[in-house]
């Protein structure tokens, strides 16, 4: 029998941050190559960041990304905490805990019912989905609000926060500046409730793949800071050796640079990878949100990203709930210490498809 | 008589970080009222439909960084009726503009292993340098409630009602106590165009300039008063040289901050 030769081509996807084209390769139905090209014009952080003050790195790295910026200044503010061997207050912690959760949130509910389901129902757009899912597209719009006034309240705004600082924060909110976000968390809370059923009604195409999963795993709480590097396949690492196990690489056809597992290849971060690392360390209502749904470890489809999404939104609303029940202002709100030559690490999850580290060496000026 | 058509709403990406479209995503509460008043003709973040031009109102993000944007800004212009640019990359180039302080092909080198294959102008530009634009935005990222009130002018064939004074103005009327007076912090908000909500000073943090400058600022005057509290030269050039390094009054400044260094 012949089998012919096709090749599926995607000028431009949309409903995705930046900018990228697929090309797929077929013959008969076996994909003989398939590439994603990333058109996004690059911007050269690594180039400017250099000659400028380790201060000055949480605001800059911000500006990689208007849908991610938490992740990136908490990966520089780690990075270079590290380099200084600077420790922060608990409370700090916290705090970033919380703004950091906010992002999730507020991505996730993006990526959820602005960006993915509408593939699932067959839309151009939420906004055409609305039409006939109203519920479904207020609810995510209210659980997004949610997420963002997270951020705006601890960090200043939702899109590159201003608060955030090495060593801590500029002004850390009052118990009452906080307390004043949880009528809106519960209120996302029943949202997300109320969305798990809708959600796992999708039809998700039966497609299993043997991934190599990577996430961070920290000993007692569900990843967002820190944590040791792990995947399914035996990795267990200290975050400051991750350039000892992950290679990037550049290719011809893409301006983003391709990362991999040093001798293996493709791994598969975000999470989907955190769920399966990590699923131990959700708490008791979230596990049971997820069972609820017919999700537990390992999940292979990636189309069910969309229901990992869900129990993490549920998982962040809850850990945000708990960090501001027991908030205490951290006074000083940051620590500083002088700058000195040195090399830091800092490994976090970013709320999507994307591992955030970052690697930073400072020298005195 | 038949209902009038909604007017044609584009939004068009070029070197950015999206943040400025999301604001307009992050409208959570009248996201639905507005897709209710324009047709979301190109929108590609938020939407895969593609409705032809031309477009009543284009919103665009992003600077012009790669031989294929100056062509691409063309026809975009071509297909608006009105173009506004939102945000510092649109508006002023940038953070990725501190390229144009230094040597693009070396700064290519630094990120890529094989650099010759990256395609990349030396300079990042603004919108306006290119095609005629209608209102900028300022803002790193542009305000909610800002981008709302261009849009509604544009459609209703008004200017939009923004002013451009300075940061210190919001200061004054959210009540802050001056963080320059009261903390001995550096700050630019006297040549930094308002917009913000004067948000830094409000968390005890000097203003870093971030919507760049103000309509007519005096960036000589504050350098001094800086000097005088304890900042570096260095250290005011740059500041200056972040988000809105290329806008034309903050270069001029650095530059003359940077020479005036240099001669004995």
């Amino acid at each position: 029998m012949k089998e012919g030769i096709r090749t599926i081509q995607i000028r431009a996807l949309s409903r995705v941050e930046g900018e990228g084209s697929l090309t797929i390769r077929l013959k008969g139905n076996r994909a003989t190559d398939v590439q994603l090209r990333i058109f996004e014009p690059p911007r050269f952080f690594e180039a400017f960041l250099r000659g400028r003050s380790h201060a000055e790195a949480p605001d800059l790295t911000a500006r990689i990304c208007g849908i991610c910026p938490v992740a990136y200044q908490m990966s520089s503010c780690r990075a270079i905490e590290s380099a200084l061997d600077l420790q922060v207050d608990e409370r700090v912690r916290a705090l970033r805990r919380l703004l950091y959760c906010g992002e999730w949130i507020e991505s996730h509910a993006l990526h959820v019912f602005l960006l993915n389901a509408p593939d699932f129902l067959g839309y151009p757009d939420a906004l055409a989905m609305a039409k006939e899912h109203a519920d479904a597209v207020k609810r995510g719009l209210r659980i997004k609000k949610a997420g963002n006034a997270i951020v705006a309240r601890v960090g200043g705004r939702e899109i590159h926060p201003i608060n955030v600082r090495i060593g801590g924060f500029y002004r850390a909110p009052t118990r009452s500046e906080l307390d004043g976000l949880l009528p809106e968390i519960e209120e996302a809370i029943r949202a997300v409730r109320e969305s798990f059923a809708w959600a796992a009604a999708f039809s998700f195409p039966e497609l299993e793949h043997d991934y190599e999963f990577l996430a961070l795993r920290h000993p007692d709480e569900y990843p967002l800071l820190e944590g040791r590097v792990v995947s399914s396949s035996g990795i267990d690492v200290e975050a400051s050796d991750f350039e000892t196990i992950i290679v990037e690489e550049q290719v011809p056809y893409s301006t983003a640079l391709h990362a991999r597992i040093r001798g293996r290849g493709a791994y598969f971060c975000g999470p989907m990878a955190r769920f399966n690392l990590n699923f131990d360390r959700l708490s008791a209502d979230a596990k049971l949100a997820a069972r609820s749904i017919g999700l537990s470890p390992p999940c292979k489809n990636p189309f069910k990203g969309i229901l990992v999404r869900l129990v993490e939104i549920f998982y962040a609303l809850d850990e945000a709930h708990r960090i501001i029940d027991t908030y205490a202002p951290p006074h000083p709100s940051f620590v500083e210490v002088a700058p000195r030559a040195g090399r830091g690490c800092g490994c976090t999850e970013a709320p999507g498809a994307s591992f955030t580290t970052a690697i930073r060496s400072t020298r005195r000026a | 008589m038949p209902a009038r058509a909604r007017p044609k709403l584009a939004v068009w990406k070029f070197a950015s970080c999206d943040g400025c479209q999301l604001t307009l995503l992050d409208c959570e509460d009248e996201l639905l009222a507005i897709a209710d008043r324009v047709q979301i003709a190109h929108f590609r973040e938020a939407s895969r439909a593609e409705i032809a031009g031309p477009y009543d109102l284009s919103l665009v993000e992003g600077s012009i960084t790669t031989p294929e944007d100056e062509n691409r800004i063309q026809q975009v212009r071509r297909a608006s009726k009105a173009l506004v640019t939102i945000g510092a990359c649109a508006t002023a180039g940038g953070v990725q503009a501190l390229r144009n302080f230094g040597d693009v092909r070396e700064f290519r080198a630094v990120v890529y292993a094989t650099p010759e294959t990256i395609s990349t102008l030396a300079t990042s530009t603004p919108i306006a340098r290119h095609v005629r634009v209608d209102f900028e935005l300022q803002g790193c990222p542009v305000n909610k409630t800002q981008l709302l009130e261009v849009i509604s002018a544009f459609l209703n064939g008004r200017r939009p009602a923004i002013g451009a004074h300075s940061v210190c103005v919001e200061c004054k009327q959210r009540g802050n106590v001056c963080v320059v007076v009261g903390r001995g912090l550096p700050c630019l908000g006297p040549i930094t165009h308002a917009g913000c909500g004067a948000l830094c000073p409000s968390y005890h943090r000097g203003c870093y300039g971030c919507y760049g400058p103000m309509e007519a600022p005096n960036p000589r005057s504050l350098t001094r008063s800086l000097v005088g509290t304890g900042s570096t030269r260095a250290s005011i050039v740059r500041s200056l040289r972040t988000f809105y390094a290329d806008a034309e009054d903050f270069r001029r400044h650095s530059t003359d901050l940077l020479r005036e260094d240099e001669t004995p």
